[in-house]
């Protein structure tokens, strides 16, 4: 019984949270994409909630059960992650296979009548450390107050780790593109210095005959 | 039995209000185009604005932080990166705006960070009277010092991943203009031929005859 209490009660923290996060205007049917780059083993949490224009009072109404959420998450080789259609208000979180860009688009699945009308969404990410709800890791393994800080600076540390090693890839990558060209502008120039030499070659060789069979020398 | 755990509750979701929110958002800005941010502040919170642009253009893009007055707090024009920090004076909506409406054609990539109020402390740990051990305290320390450690290591993934991108972009413009400019040369010799026999054949020509 107290367990559904907490439940409850996270739940409900949860969404007063949501409400009062950052929001944003959309149209209705427009798309908006938001990405994010993070390494691989990374848990992302996205919590969000949509609230439609209401022309009657000039305001945005608090719940809109007929509008829902179409959230699509692809992956650095541009796989689909996740596919979905959520309703008006809704929590979705993803662990990354691969490090890299992950790309967030959202957008609402349009009906006619809405069409043309304005929807405010509500919008939370929560990256790897911050997505840990450490209220319910105390309560589940049951962690004093030290123990709990000292798990919260491990998870930062791990994260730290994870972002470095990702760093040292994308460093490497940059590299080998910074390498790459400069081994073609070497090479291309050698060769157009080879291309030049040869088509003057051939430009005086032409011309030696042609005037020679014109009888002009 | 059942009405503590809704006290507690509430009591959670207002210190929730107070306390921090912190929003990391990489969004795209089209050309033309004006994208704005809202959130909820509270009197006297501190909060502050990051942002950096990370691919298009010049780098460079338009904000603007609006009060719920309408009295601007901060503005600046293609900037290519800043953090502002400032208290709110007044309950209510701020508003902040990025807009690339200066550009015609080149869309950008814009890395944005919002942080509201002080940070969150762990449950159990913000309430607790007693002075805190050595130990604790401590360990406070390194838990701001990671938090400065992961705002540091954004910045430069950050500032990498510009470079990067303008790397990468470097090596197809290169390999575009090498194609273009062997065309050239081939074209010019061939062309070059033909001009000069055309001058000295016995055909009289446009250009024999000028």
């Amino acid at each position: 019984m107290m367990l559904f209490n907490l439940s409850t009660l996270l739940s409900l923290v949860l969404a007063l949270d949501v409400a009062s996060a950052l929001y944003f205007h959309i149209a209705e049917g427009e798309r908006k994409c938001f990405i994010e780059e993070i390494p691989d083993d990374t848990t992302v949490i996205v919590n969000y909630k949509v609230e439609l224009y209401d022309p009657r009072s000039g305001g945005f109404m608090p719940s809109s059960p007929g509008i829902g959420m179409h959230v699509e998450v692809r992956d650095p080789n541009d796989r689909v992650v996740l596919s979905r259609v959520y309703s008006s208000e809704g929590m979705i979180s993803f662990t990354s296979n691969n490090p890299g860009e992950h790309v967030i688009c959202m957008y609402s699945n349009s009906t006619s009548w809405f069409s043309g009308s304005q929807l405010r969404v509500h919008l939370d990410i929560q990256v790897g450390e911050h997505a840990v709800d450490y209220a319910n890791v105390a309560q589940k393994d049951k962690l004093t107050e030290l123990q709990l800080r000292i798990r919260q600076l491990l998870d930062q540390v791990h994260q730290i780790t994870k972002e470095q090693s990702y760093q040292r890839r994308r460093e490497e990558r940059f590299r080998q593109t910074s390498e790459s060209t400069h081994q073609r502008v070497l090479w291309w120039s050698l060769m157009q210095t080879g291309v030049l030499v040869g088509i003057g070659y051939w430009q005086m060789r032409h011309l030696k005959s042609f005037f020679e069979a014109k009888k002009l020398v | 039995m059942y009405t503590t755990p809704f006290l507690v509750a509430i009591l959670i979701s207002l210190i929730n209000g107070i306390f921090s929110k912190s929003v990391e958002l990489t969004f795209e800005l089209p050309d033309s185009a004006m994208e704005c941010f809202y959130q909820d502040i509270e009197q006297n919170t501190s909060a502050s604005l990051e942002y950096q642009v990370i691919t298009g253009g010049q780098y460079d893009v338009d904000v603007k932080i609006e009060g719920p007055n309408k009295q601007i707090i901060y503005q600046q024009q293609k900037m290519q990166y800043d953090s502002h920090q400032f208290t709110a004076q007044h309950t209510g909506v701020y508003k902040v705006c990025f807009s690339n409406e200066f550009s015609t054609f080149s869309h950008k990539l814009v890395y944005m960070e919002l942080n509201v109020g002080p940070e969150e402390p762990l449950p159990g740990i913000g309430d607790h009277a007693t002075v805190m051990t050595q130990l604790e305290t401590s360990a406070e320390e390194i838990h701001s010092a990671l938090n400065k450690i992961i705002d540091h290591q954004t910045h430069h993934r950050l500032r990498e991943a510009q470079g990067r991108k303008r790397a990468e972009d470097l090596n197809e413009r290169v390999n575009y203009w090498s194609m273009g400019e062997t065309l050239a040369i081939v074209c010019v010799a061939f062309a070059q031929i033909m001009i000069l026999k055309n001058f000295f054949s016995d055909r009289p020509t446009q250009y024999t005859k000028m």
